[in-house]
């Protein structure tokens, strides 16, 4: 196996959860993409760390903490998906525009 | 033309060579100062003074008349001829400026009678100015002019007369104008100084022409030359000569430069007695003597306009005293008569006559000023029609009137009689015969004047309503001081007599008169001189039947005038109007032009400038500020201001595109990092 | 490396079969219209993403995903999917309208990060095939030298808790909130 295999797999992971993170109106679908984009990351650090063999497994340890953030960030996500959700009876990230000229 | 230097000009050579006049002389030029320092003390302090400053100014005139009678005496028999000049500036050709004083008979007589007559003039003068407003100015107004007059007199060049001239029209005008509260008195001091100072320019031109022509201003070169070159200095006598008469016309008051005289009465009465009776009038008479023989040069038919003019003066306002009602203006119009006799003696030639004339009725005229300011004091007017009767109230007022009348009148043996005789028989001698019948007409004319004015005053019932006095001694005095002279002076110039021990008249005026050629009659003409006191008894007699006999002033003026003559005297032969008309004909257009170039042309350019200024200061305004400068900061504010329209639109609140704009944006970064760099 | 060789090692084949499905799943995850359905295509990416962490031998890395990606974030997904009451059905809204710039704008992310890729690694092999990682590793390096950091992401935790339950608190009436303040 090359190194490059699982980095294209990760490039393509990654743009399609561009895409998606662009395209998606609701919000929830949104963070999903994020979740993607995550996921390729991990992939290209695992596939890193394969490559180089540190003695540590470097890759791996990080790929955890990128996971464990991950989670985390899911959290705090939805708990305001939810506020906005309450507060304006919708999850289209469309009508959030408040903020602007 | 080229420039006729003389020999003369140079110091210590004189017209004749006669004797020195020793230390009184020599000092004499104390009386032409003395007045200045009473000027001078009368305005310091004055005030303080009891009779208010008059007392410096009769003290002056005092001292100075020591001087003049101790001149006189000498020159009596002596022949006093003498000259100190003092050179003040020189102009390189050789015209030299000097300041001095003559003694020579002229001008002693001259001195002695500027200083006699004025010194009881201001004796006079004390009593009647008591009270009355500003008298320290008047004291020193008054010796002001006997200062200047003093200089006119004692000048030994025309410079120094012109200074002297200028001097008493100054003086005069001050003095006119002394009671200066009311305007017409204002008016008449701006009249007499005006036309004096149109006479003045031919004085002033005369004086420069013969200054220059001949080298020198001095008189004794000056009538040396005239008679040594006397065909050389044709043209000059003519065109100079002209000209010195021209000024002599106006501060001697001939026709038709009178016009100032008559308004001058709006003065004091001494000012009126001195000034315009006795002394300043003459001083154009005065001009004409000095420079005689310059006259002597013309033919006899140049001088006849000057004797003409003379003449015209002598009847023509003659007659306006028939018609006068102030008592002054009649003696005023008297007084320029008598102007016009001594300006046709001079003219046509008779030196004495002309100054004999001059020298008597200085008296008589001083003396009936004085008393026609008795009678004014005593009733508070000056009109004929307030008075009448004052004979009874104010008899040594009125018997020295009536000697001061008969003198004027010419009657045997006052003094006019002889001095008026005087200049019929120059005028026979020269052969201006038909002058000779209105000199004689004209002493028919002022006898009946004059009798008119002493029956209107002094005859009668009183007809005002003040309380008629006699005058105080002070002021009775010089009237008395006066009459004296008026009735013996004129013994002083019979033809052919000199008294032992004082001489007779022409010999006073010293030997230039024999030099200059002038004509003495060596014996009376009792046919000429039988015509002239004819005409004045006649004109006295005719006089007394209208307005003596008739106590009703009204009834006789009634019968007096003759409607055709009437209006004409009334208004004086309009000259007044004539003058005042030439006047305002000459000055208005000026006026106006130079209004006009005033408004149109100088605010104009003004104008122009300010608008063109104004015009440039919008330019800039509005091309250069509004739209350079402030386009320039607008524009970038607007440009500003637009970019910052299209950027914000970038904020439109969506977070994807916000994404969008962070991905390519790490994108490019990569991109520019990774490969690029 | 050729493409012959790389395609006859069997490993491969199974690397190509679970990167399609996984290119797939993800495909099908942004695409997707029924949200739940792209949910659910998310756990099939994952699922893949661990089986082809297998294939690196990092297994632990594996069973972790599936444990906390699966396990807990999809359902929170799906429970924030419920609440948000979003249409379990088709739903026609919700793809924005403009697709070309950010598909552009993917393709333009794939092309460089892939060039990038190729362009360092060429065809270097990896390292390890079939050796499973030690776990014990794993856990030396995490509580040894990123000890500070392991902590941390613990304190993140910690942190997003309390945030999340305070965030989405339901607010007190007024009723409420006066007896907060007076009891």
């Amino acid at each position: 196996m090359i190194v490059n295999q699982f980095l294209v797999l990760a490039a393509a992971l990654f743009a399609l959860g561009v895409y998606g993170l662009l395209v998606r109106r609701n919000i929830v679908l949104i963070l999903l993409s994020v979740e993607l984009m995550l996921n390729a990351v991990n992939i290209n650090l695992v596939a890193f760390e394969a490559m180089l063999n540190t003695p540590e497994a470097l890759g791996q340890v990080f790929a955890i903490f990128v996971i464990t953030v991950a989670a985390a960030e899911v959290g705090i996500g939805l708990a305001i998906v939810l506020m906005i959700f309450r507060n304006r009876r919708s999850a289209n990230v469309d009508e959030l525009n408040l903020m602007r000229w | 033309m080229t420039n006729l230097l003389i020999l003369a000009a140079e110091e210590g050579e004189h017209l004749v060579q006669a004797g020195d006049g020793g230390w009184w002389a020599d000092t004499a030029g104390i009386m032409l100062i003395l007045p200045f320092v009473a000027f001078g003390l009368i305005m310091a302090f004055g005030k303080r003074l009891k009779h208010q400053g008059g007392e410096i100014a009769v003290a002056a005139l005092g001292i100075n008349l020591v001087w003049a009678t101790i001149l006189f005496v000498a020159n009596l028999t002596g022949g006093v001829l003498d000259q100190t000049t003092f050179e003040i500036a020189r102009i390189g050709s050789g015209l030299v400026f000097e300041l001095g004083w003559v003694v020579d008979g002229l001008s002693i007589m001259m001195y002695f009678l500027v200083n006699f007559v004025g010194l009881l003039v201001f004796i006079y003068a004390l009593g009647y100015m008591k009270g009355d407003v500003r008298v320290p100015w008047f004291f020193a107004a008054f010796s002001l002019f006997a200062g200047a007059m003093l200089i006119l007199v004692g000048a030994p060049n025309l410079v120094q007369m012109i200074i002297g001239w200028e001097g008493v029209g100054l003086a005069s005008y001050f003095l006119i104008g002394f009671y200066w509260d009311d305007l017409d008195n204002v008016k008449a001091g701006n009249k007499a100084f005006m036309t004096n100072k149109v006479a003045d320019v031919g004085l002033i031109l005369g004086a420069i022409i013969i200054g220059v022509t001949l080298g020198t201003f001095d008189f004794d070169a000056l009538d040396l030359a005239a008679i040594e070159h006397s065909e050389a200095l044709a043209g000059v006598a003519l065109v100079g000569g002209f000209l010195l008469f021209f000024g002599a016309m106006g501060k001697s008051a001939q026709f038709p430069f009178h016009i100032w005289l008559p308004d001058a009465m709006a003065g004091p009465t001494p000012v009126s007695a001195l000034m315009h009776a006795a002394t300043m009038v003459t001083a154009g008479i005065y001009l004409m003597a000095r420079t005689f023989p310059l006259f002597q040069n013309l033919a006899t038919e140049a001088r006849g306009w000057m004797v003409a003019i003379g003449a015209i003066t002598l009847l023509a306002i003659g007659l306006l005293a028939l018609v006068a009602n102030d008592i002054k203006k009649v003696l005023a119009y008297s007084t320029v008569s008598q102007l016009g006799y001594m300006m046709t003696a001079v003219a046509a030639g008779g030196y004495t006559a002309g100054l004999f004339h001059l020298f008597t009725h200085a008296f008589f005229k001083g003396l009936l000023f004085l008393g026609a300011g008795s009678v004014i004091h005593a009733v508070h007017s000056n009109d004929l029609t307030d008075m009448g009767g004052l004979r009874k109230y104010m008899p040594t007022t009125y018997w020295t009137f009536v000697v001061g009348s008969l003198a004027l009148a010419g009657i045997f043996p006052l003094a006019g009689f002889w001095s008026k005789d005087e200049i019929l028989a120059t005028l026979q001698f020269e052969g201006y015969v038909a002058f000779m019948w209105i000199a004689i007409a004209g002493a028919f004319v002022t006898a009946f004047y004059m009798t008119r004015a002493v029956a209107l005053t002094f005859f009668g019932e009183y007809k005002g309503h003040a309380e008629p006095h006699e005058s105080p001694r002070i002021m009775t005095g010089p009237l008395v001081g006066l009459a004296i002279p008026s009735i013996l002076f004129g013994l002083l110039n019979i033809p052919g007599v000199s008294w032992p021990g004082i001489g007779n008249f022409t010999e006073w005026l010293g030997i230039r008169v024999v030099a200059m050629g002038d004509h003495h009659a060596e014996a009376i003409d009792f046919a000429l001189a039988g015509m002239g006191f004819g005409a004045a008894l006649l004109g006295i007699a005719l006089g007394w039947m209208i307005w003596g006999k008739d106590r009703n002033t009204q009834q006789a003026r009634d019968r007096f005038e003759v409607p055709a003559l009437y209006p004409l005297l009334r208004h004086k032969y309009y000259v007044d109007d004539a003058a005042l008309g030439l006047v305002w004909a000459t000055s208005n257009p000026l006026a106006r032009f130079v209004d006009w170039t005033n408004t149109y042309i100088i605010d104009g350019i003004v104008n122009a400038v300010g608008g063109g200024t104004k015009f440039l200061g919008g330019l800039v305004y509005n091309g250069l500020d509004q739209i350079g400068v402030d386009g320039v900061f607008n524009g970038l504010s607007a440009a500003a201001d637009s970019a910052g329209s299209a950027l914000r639109k970038i904020q439109t609140g969506r977070v994807q595109e916000y994404a969008a704009g962070f991905v390519a944006g790490a994108l490019i970064l990569v991109v520019l990092f990774v490969f690029v760099i | 490396m050729s493409f012959a060789d790389w395609i006859s090692q069997p490993v491969n084949w199974v690397f190509l079969v679970i990167g399609l499905a996984v290119l797939v799943s993800a495909f099908r995850v942004v695409t997707s219209r029924n949200v739940v359905h792209a949910a659910l295509f998310l756990v099939g990416a994952l699922g893949g993403s661990a089986g082809l962490f297998l294939l690196l031998s990092a297994e632990f890395v594996a069973w972790v995903l599936v444990l906390v990606y699966i396990g807990a974030v999809i359902v929170l997904f799906l429970f924030g999917i419920m609440i948000t009451r979003a249409p379990t059905g088709l739903d026609e809204g919700l793809d924005s309208e403009q697709k070309v710039w950010p598909a552009l704008l993917s393709l333009a992310v794939f092309v460089t990060l892939a060039w990038g890729s190729i362009e360092a690694f060429g065809t270097n092999p990896l390292a390890t095939t079939g050796t499973p990682t030690v776990t014990e590793i794993l856990g030396e390096s995490l509580l040894g030298r990123f000890v500070i950091p392991f902590e941390m992401v613990g304190f993140v935790l910690l942190a997003a808790l309390i945030g999340g339950i305070t965030i989405a608190r339901r607010d007190l009436t007024p009723v409420e909130e006066e007896e907060r303040i007076t009891a």
